[in-house]
């Protein structure tokens, strides 16, 4: 009973994450949000102290359910286990003695790393982390492509309910490290069981050692048992020694495998004896992270920073343009001569700062919150977000950055903030949203159209949402792109859509510290018409 | 040469065959019309004063009635202007109430089916859903079709194009018998304004090339594509002074409530940019893909010489 309890919850759970991150039609309710914020690391990155507390209290009294139900990277390892026994039926596991020293010092390390600001380690080690980047860049192409099937086949009568979605990969070195997880892990469960729970993970070592202390144990019935060993045998955490009646409840996740299996109902689930003074116990001393200043620091302050930055921004953007200014004239004056030459010197700039996903505020709130579960990647409706390489350096390997070439951040979206589990990226409101800036937008004129080619274009000013680029008078009836920093967003829709070739005339640059924008806005004047005017 | 003359001296020599061919160009225009089954009472018909609806209504009945365009069993396809994320009170997408109205008196006329779609510039689901058309044309009895993927597209040649020789055009057009031309009149910072002729870059898939390739050209080339629309339907009802075409806030936006409907769609855009330059200074000159289009044969910016009919409401 109590594992077919155990089952159908985890399996539900799981379906749930992982639909959550696979759905990009709005079908699975926002709700469900909920599911990654129960995670253990998210809730713990986000100081989410209620969440966290209850964790701890769900282990301190039932063991470690959240390992056997609500992690999914836990769920998964059960299934490749399961597999296996489904291949080699006469699979039995053994009893073996606690990996304390590994587990223990994954876990100092992970928070070592994690203090010293690498948190790649934990973003890697995380299950629930690892188990999102497996969903986006393993499943969800297959995702996809059954829904292009289904389109094609719903379409072909008529029924036009399935759209079209591209697949691509989004990062090559994510989707290589996201397939050695599934296999390392899948692996070691396949020979083992909870083999990863119980050296590596470190949720796991950190909930074990609570567990020890827990109120409802798995308990041996010393009157009934007759130490045939079949428990553990079934045991997927090697963690029960019947010779001497012992069980490991640092490793044990309450899977209920054994009470199924004892055919003298010798094992029960029960409160253990000597009681309660243990719950009372503190919290151990490595789930305390540094501590990080409130995040509605004083806005002054943070305004004065942002102020410097655009400053110095500025500064280097009109050094930039009246350099290339020059150049621009020079080299009109040139071609004018020598009408022969054919093509202007065009420059490829590449964006040198990466631009963290609105709400992540700074590269450091984001380095330091961000466990690279993709979610927000999976969720980007526009797809603009992508993992990282090396961009904001070691530490923040796989964590988000934006990028323009096959979309731009919708103006009012906060769709990242809102399913950001860790509180990376925060929540915008779709006003805050509005007057944030990601990133700073950079002209260059020797490569934009209008003057290469004097023809009309504003592809860009079309699409900027605030006119941080606009179109002014220049020859004739031509209108060239001019640019003001101070209201760009950084959404990347003049980047996106700017049809210069080779190289785009304009592009987004990005900023180590988001600003908030201030945009004015005309009075509304009223217009009266009344007449056709022809 | 460098290619800017070299597209200079194209320019020229285009014009000077045009404008020799100037008498030929109504001729073009009659043979696109064929299409129609009663010739239509008027050459324009301009609206003031009323609701979107209303003035469509009026207009339409001026033009004698919808079934002098549709006609039974036709495979109807409208393409409104969708392209932006926006409310309708910002006025950057077709009014939706113009929309239904228009799905309903197709298929009074008996249009067997009616679709509806645009190549939008924003997210397409945001767009489709915030401007209100997807609901509206669905509760309409229209299908809404997608259009963000090349593989909707087919190629097309647009032989008497200057610039633009061949497009992807989305297929809803293509494979329909009529198509409807719905516009809202914008402002545009690359090609100041946006009217029916703009609206074309919503049916094709590669606008980046135009852009890239003399945009205002590319307008009008676009155009000359063969199956042109049966009518051309602008809405005025709000027009974006400035910003256009995202726009920023309700400042940009004039309650204008006008409409304009032809089969003409140079005459139409025309009429439309005099509207609009009541509301902001925008000479014709300056919006010189209407001119290339006449140029073209497109239809005449003289709008002395047709026979407009103007209602107030
Ligand atoms: S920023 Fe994205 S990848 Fe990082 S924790 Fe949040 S949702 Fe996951
Ligand atoms: S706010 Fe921008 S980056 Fe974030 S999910 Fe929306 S479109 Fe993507
Ligand atoms: S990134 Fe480009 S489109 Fe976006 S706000 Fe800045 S200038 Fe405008």
């Amino acid at each position: 009973m109590l594992k077919k309890i155990r089952v159908t919850l985890s399996v539900i759970i799981l379906t749930l994450v992982t639909l959550y991150f696979l759905d990009f039609r709005g079908f699975i309710p926002e709700g469900l949000k909920f599911l990654t914020e129960i995670q253990f690391i998210p809730a713990l990155l986000s100081l989410n102290v209620i969440i966290l507390l209850s964790l701890l209290l769900l282990t301190l009294l039932f063991g470690r359910v959240y390992c056997s139900s609500i992690c999914p990277m836990g769920v998964y390892q059960d299934f490749a286990a399961w597999l296996s026994k489904k291949f080699n039926k006469k699979k039995r596991y053994k009893y073996s003695k606690a990996k304390n020293i590994l587990r223990w010092s994954v876990l100092g390390t992970t928070v070592v790393a994690f203090i010293v600001g690498f948190n790649f380690l934990v973003g890697l080690l995380d299950p629930y982390g690892a188990y999102g980047r497996i969903v986006t860049h393993l499943f969800r192409p297959g995702y996809l492509a059954g829904n292009n099937l289904l389109e094609t086949i719903f379409t072909s009568f008529g029924n036009y309910s399935f759209y079209k979605v591209s697949i691509y990969t989004l990062s090559v070195s994510s989707m290589i490290i996201a397939l050695i997880t599934l296999f390392v892990i899948g692996y070691m469960a396949w020979r083992g069981g909870r083999t990863y729970c119980n050296t590596i993970c470190p949720v796991g070592t950190t909930l074990g050692f609570l567990s020890k202390y827990s109120l409802f144990k798995i308990q041996f019935v010393d009157e009934k048992c007759n130490m045939c060993g079949l428990c553990s045998m079934k045991c997927k955490s090697s963690c029960i020694d019947s010779k001497n009646k012992e069980i490991d409840y640092s490793r044990c996740v309450t899977c209920f495998n054994c009470i199924e299996v004892c055919n003298r109902d010798a094992m029960k689930y029960k409160i253990v004896k000597r009681k309660k003074e243990q719950i009372a116990q503190a919290m151990p001393a490595y789930t305390y992270i540094k501590e990080k200043a409130p995040q509605n620091s004083s806005t002054s302050e943070k305004l004065a920073h942002s102020k410097e930055a655009v400053k110095t921004v500025n500064e280097s953007k009109r050094r930039f343009l009246s350099a290339s200014l020059v150049t621009g004239l020079a080299a009109s004056k040139l071609l004018a001569q020598q009408i022969s030459g054919d093509i202007l010197p065009k420059r490829e700039l590449k964006r040198q700062i990466p631009i963290a996903p609105p709400g992540a505020l700074s590269f450091d709130h984001l380095r330091e919150k961000c466990i690279s579960c993709h979610l927000c990647v999976s969720k980007c409706p526009s797809r603009v977000i992508k993992p990282a390489l090396l961009e904001y350096g070691l530490g923040g390997i796989m964590q988000p950055k934006l990028y323009f070439d096959k979309g731009f951040c919708n103006y009012d979206c906060t769709v990242c903030g809102d399913v950001c589990p860790t509180g990376a990226i925060l929540p915008l409101t779709v006003e805050e949203k509005n007057h944030t800036q990601m990133g700073q937008v950079q002209f260059i004129l020797e490569n934009c159209i209008v003057y290469y080619d004097e023809t009309s274009c504003g592809a860009c000013s079309e699409h900027c949402p605030t006119q941080a680029v606009h179109m002014v008078p220049y020859k004739g009836h031509l209108t060239i792109p001019e640019t003001d920093t101070s209201i760009c967003v950084g959404c990347g829709g003049c980047e996106y859509v700017c049809p210069a070739i080779p190289f785009k005339a304009i592009y987004v640059e990005g900023i180590d510290t988001h600003n908030i924008i201030e945009i004015e806005h005309d009075e509304v004047e009223e217009i009266v018409i009344d007449d056709f005017g022809f | 040469m460098d290619r800017r003359k070299f597209l200079r001296s194209v320019a020229l020599t285009g014009a000077a065959i045009t404008t020799m061919k100037e008498a030929d160009a109504m001729s073009i225009l009659s043979q696109s019309f064929q299409t129609t089954n009663a010739a239509a009472k008027y050459d324009l018909v301009a609206v003031m004063g009323g609701e979107p609806e209303a003035m469509f209504r009026k207009a339409i009945e001026e033009m004698g009635g919808m079934k002098n365009f549709i006609s039974k069993g036709d495979k109807v396809c409208i393409k409104p202007n969708i392209g932006w994320d926006q409310p309708v009170e910002m006025g950057a997408n077709t009014n939706p109430k113009l929309v239904t109205e228009i799905i309903k008196q197709c298929f009074e006329a008996g249009a067997s089916e009616v679709k509806v779609f645009d190549h939008t510039c924003d997210d397409w689901r945001k767009s489709y859903a915030n401007s209100g058309i997807e609901d509206a044309a669905r509760k309409a009895g229209a299908e809404v079709l997608p259009a963000h993927q090349e593989s909707y597209y087919k190629t097309v040649s647009i032989p008497k194009g200057r610039n633009l020789k061949t497009a992807k055009i989305h297929q809803a057009i293509v494979d329909s018998d009529k198509w409807i031309n719905v516009p809202i009149l914008k402002n545009h910072g690359g090609a100041q304004l946006t009217i029916s002729m703009k609206n074309y870059m919503g049916i094709v898939w590669d606008r980046g090339f135009f852009h890239a390739n003399d945009l205002q050209q590319c307008i009008a080339d676009i155009c000359t594509y063969e199956k042109r629309p049966v009518l051309n339907i602008v809405d005025a009802y709000r027009l974006m002074k400035t910003s256009g075409p995202r726009g920023r806030s309700l400042s940009d936006v004039v309650l204008s409530k006008g409409l304009f409907m032809s089969q003409d769609i140079v005459a139409a855009d025309t009429a439309a940019a005099n509207f609009f330059n009541q509301a902001r200074e925008m000479p014709l000159e300056n919006v010189t893909h209407i001119s290339k289009a006449q140029q073209l044969g497109l239809g005449t910016m003289d709008l002395d010489k047709i026979n407009i009919r103007r209602v107030r409401i």
